[in-house]
């Protein structure tokens, strides 16, 4: 007998501040009007999508010790623009990134419940971590958090939210007009968490929100950020979107729940991915070289290799062959605020592999970079892009994705048109949302209860 | 004679701590969004200026030391900016004014977040800074030792304004125009428009620039409520609007005079309304009576008639104030009183706008948008 058809789960990311978002484009719209945010959220919840999900960066790149200035630039606050858009949709959740070392646990409690009630149960927080100095240079600590403390304290502020969410019993508010009591509890909200990294107690002033806890998203990949996922979080949002890579990693997040008492459903793993739509599959192969040229500018391409070699490359023609000099090793000077000079560990290797794939293809730098970096996770007619996206979740490489345009704010508009139905003819995605929180699209339990009040 | 500014304060049920036994009051709906809407979409019914919504970083308490244990009072709240980005596309006119503490809260955070309700709503926040200085607050927080009262109450003044003062700087930090999208030269921004603000204070250092671009008001308008003389100075330095609290004509002038220069100052007033007076005082002895004590403020209370409110306000207009800020005893009824009979009566007597003219709150207010501190000429 064969395993049932699992559905997919797809969500949609606001396009970036990174050289995937193709500004250039001419049906490229505002990245920081309202209305452009409504688009793509109502695009989504027209096309029943689980969530709206909001990246947020607290300290604008630089590169060469200037503003970066060649990708979009520019967002709103992450929570202010979810509360808003809470006002023009009615299903679709609301993800928000926050960042656990420059916040305290009291406020970002306080804003993810009152962004739960006011969009009734539709709230997900993005854990992520930073503790670069050069970001804190926006904050009161400055760079306090050693790199290595990191998770230490991401984990430590989530539990401190779960406990000041979970500090008023779900019916703490009676709120009887005749007898004239409103709390059924005069402690409602008291809190104290006492640990290396928080040291308070007190009254929370938010009662308990819809969905009780936001979901928990989480996207970090090293060793320690799969097992801080496996231990609390609902979702993860990877970027493992190819089918090995994918397979891989969902195997290997999934392994790991047992040991936290969670089962395989209680996570659910969406990779990013982007795509390009033609109404042929030759048509969008020849669109998505199109987009990776706008993507990668001559310009990009040389800041792309100046993020590896860390050095000024200025002098070095795009379309020319790589430089014969090597990388200048150690921290990464050349790109500040840029999580991803991260994943180039390695940079003479990398510049080494890089330098034989130009051989080998005879590639200039920006050719180079078109190739190496950011290809389109699917590419095809709407039939093939849903043929296989329903294949990769079936075959257990995600439980869906989450779909990165890159036009904002119309890039979502035609797979919502087109290759949505396809899913849902496949029987493999809602044509109609049955809950009405995010929980409920992301089929997770409510979180266990906090102190019922009465007794 | 120039028309008047009205804005209505909204906190929970009302001003009045019984106010949510009243049988119009919709006490267990007070965390959502349906409640808010309703509620300012009636101020813009009423074509008010603009709404405030209280907040604090602790538990409502009848006590001024720290939570109280009471339960027979509202306790509980949601955050009022984003109750304010909430309810911003439902309505196109009213001003939305916000409170958000600046004592344990980052100026970075704070700026951004304004300057996103102003960008949903097209141009329509504002923000009304207020100090946390109790115990139990650096409790929430943890960082630092609770405030010594007697010594240290300059110390968070001095501290606000610093904090304003990078908000704003943080606001201005990108030039209107330094979205440029030039593709031949692959520059999105011009980066020599953006700007570092390098504020160094006694309390923090902040560097810039702001992720948010400049809002549609250029600033978004800072409102603060002064009672006390560090709070006027703070007030005359740093805000656009003042709230202050007279409880006479003659209080009201001294006010006045406390915060020169300031453009729009504002009597803030606890109205309880009924269109026959005996109605109104019996409505109030009956609050009262809920309560078990009479209702006490740092404002004035009205009880009365909106023929005889209007009466009040013409004549303490007449002191220098350009405006009142009106706290409803009871939500609903003391709102719809506002809009359903004090605003007709000052539009009778020609002191009070029949329609919204301008869509910005600044525009409103005659404040100008103010050129950008970075901007060269």
């Amino acid at each position: 007998m064969s395993k049932p058809l699992k559905q997919v789960h797809l969500a949609a990311h606001f396009p970036g501040v990174n050289n995937t978002t193709v500004w250039s484009d001419p049906d490229a719209g505002s990245h920081i009007d309202f209305g452009s945010f409504v688009h793509l959220a109502q695009t989504a919840e027209r096309a029943k999508f689980d969530f709206f999900f909001l990246a947020e960066g607290l300290r604008l790149r630089e590169q060469k010790g200037r503003i970066y200035d060649l990708d979009v630039v520019g967002r709103p606050d992450t929570f202010t623009v979810l509360a808003a858009l809470a006002a023009v949709t009615d299903r679709l959740g609301l993800a928000g990134t926050i960042n656990s070392t420059f916040n305290e646990p009291y406020e970002v409690a306080r804003q993810f419940a009152s962004l739960d009630h006011l969009s009734a149960g539709r709230a997900a927080w993005n854990v992520v971590t930073s503790w670069d100095a050069f970001t804190g240079e926006n904050f009161r600590r400055g760079g306090f958090l050693p790199q290595d403390q990191r998770y230490a304290r991401a984990e430590q502020f989530m539990r401190t939210a779960w406990e000041l969410f979970d500090s008023w019993a779900d019916d703490a508010i009676l709120a009887d007009q005749e007898s004239g009591v409103f709390l059924r509890d005069s402690g409602a909200g008291r809190f104290e968490h006492h640990d290396d990294h928080f040291d308070i107690s007190g009254v929370f002033t938010t009662p308990r929100s819809p969905q009780g806890r936001p979901v928990i998203l989480q996207a970090g990949d090293s060793e320690e950020g799969r097992e801080f996922a496996a231990a609390t979080a609902d979702a993860i949002f990877t970027r493992h979107a190819t089918f090995d890579e994918g397979r891989a990693f969902y195997a290997d997040v999934k392994r790991r729940l047992p040991a936290y008492g969670r089962n395989d459903h209680q996570l659910v793993v969406l990779p990013a991915a982007t795509f390009v739509l033609g109404d042929t599959d030759a048509e969008a192969r020849e669109l998505a070289q199109v987009v990776r040229l706008q993507q990668v500018s001559g310009p990009t391409a040389i800041n792309f290799l100046e993020q590896v070699w860390n050095r000024d490359l200025s002098a070095h023609d795009p379309d020319g062959p790589l430089p014969e000099v090597d990388p200048v090793l150690g921290e990464n000077t050349v790109a500040q605020g840029r999580a991803s000079v991260r994943m180039y560990r390695d940079p003479l290797a990398t510049a080494n592999e890089w330098r034989a794939l130009a051989e080998a293809k005879s590639l200039s730098i920006r050719e180079l970079m078109v190739e190496v970096t950011g290809r389109q996770s699917f590419i095809g007619s709407p039939e093939t892009v849903a043929e296989t996206i329903n294949a990769f979740v079936q075959a257990d490489v995600s439980d869906g994705f989450i779909l990165v345009p890159h036009v904002t704010p119309g890039g979502l508009d035609r797979f919502a048109d087109t290759v949505v139905p396809l899913l849902q003819e496949r029987g493999v995605y809602r044509t109609e949302y049955d809950g009405t929180t995010l929980r409920d699209h992301l089929g997770l339990d409510l979180p266990p209860s906090a102190i019922r009040a009465a007794s | 004679m120039a028309e008047l500014h009205l804005a209505v304060a909204l906190d929970g049920a009302g001003w009045h701590p019984a106010a949510w036994r009243l049988p119009h009051a919709r006490p267990a709906e007070l965390s959502t969004a349906a409640y808010w809407v309703d509620l300012v979409q009636e101020a813009e019914r009423g074509l008010l200026d603009f709404v405030t919504i209280e907040d604090a970083v602790s538990i409502q308490s009848s006590t001024r030391s720290g939570p109280d244990g009471r339960v027979d009072q509202v306790r509980g709240r949601l955050d009022a900016v984003l109750i304010a980005a909430r309810v911003a596309p439902t309505t196109t006119h009213v001003g939305l004014v916000p409170t958000a503490t600046v004592t344990h809260t980052e100026p970075f955070h704070v700026s951004k977040s304004i300057a996103t309700l102003d960008h949903v709503s097209s141009g329509r926040a504002g923000w009304r800074p207020v100090l946390s200085a109790r115990a139990d607050e650096a409790g929430h927080f943890g960082r630092r030792p609770a405030p010594d009262l007697d010594r240290e109450v300059a110390d968070l003044f001095d501290e606000a304004g610093d904090f304003v003062e990078v908000v704003r700087r943080l606001w201005d930090s990108w030039e209107d125009d330094a979205e440029i999208r030039d593709v031949a030269t692959g520059r999105f921004i011009d980066r020599d428009k953006l700007h570092y603000v390098d504020f160094e204070g006694r309390w923090f250092s902040v560097r810039g620039p702001s992720i948010t671009p400049r809002p549609p008001q250029g600033q978004p308008v800072v409102a603060a409520l002064a009672h006390v003389a560090p709070a006027y100075a703070f007030a005359a330095r740093h805000a656009d609007l003042v709230f202050v609290t007279p409880t006479s004509d003659a209080d009201a002038a001294a006010m006045v005079g406390q915060v020169p220069g300031v453009a729009q100052v504002f009597g803030d007033l606890v109205v309880l309304l009924d269109d026959d007076e005996r109605t109104a005082h019996a409505r109030k002895a009956q609050l009262d009576e809920l309560a078990g004590r009479e209702l006490v403020s740092d404002a004035e209370i009205f009880v009365g008639t909106p023929a005889q409110l209007a009466d009040l306000l013409v004549a303490r207009r007449s002191t220098g104030l350009t405006g009142f800020r009106l706290r409803p005893a009871a939500l609903p009824d003391d709102l719809l009183a506002i809009t359903g009979r004090l605003v007709p009566e000052l539009q009778r007597r020609g002191l009070f706008r029949t329609a919204y003219a301008e869509t910005s709150l600044r525009g409103r207010l005659g404040l100008e948008r103010p050129a950008n501190r970075y901007a060269s000429a």
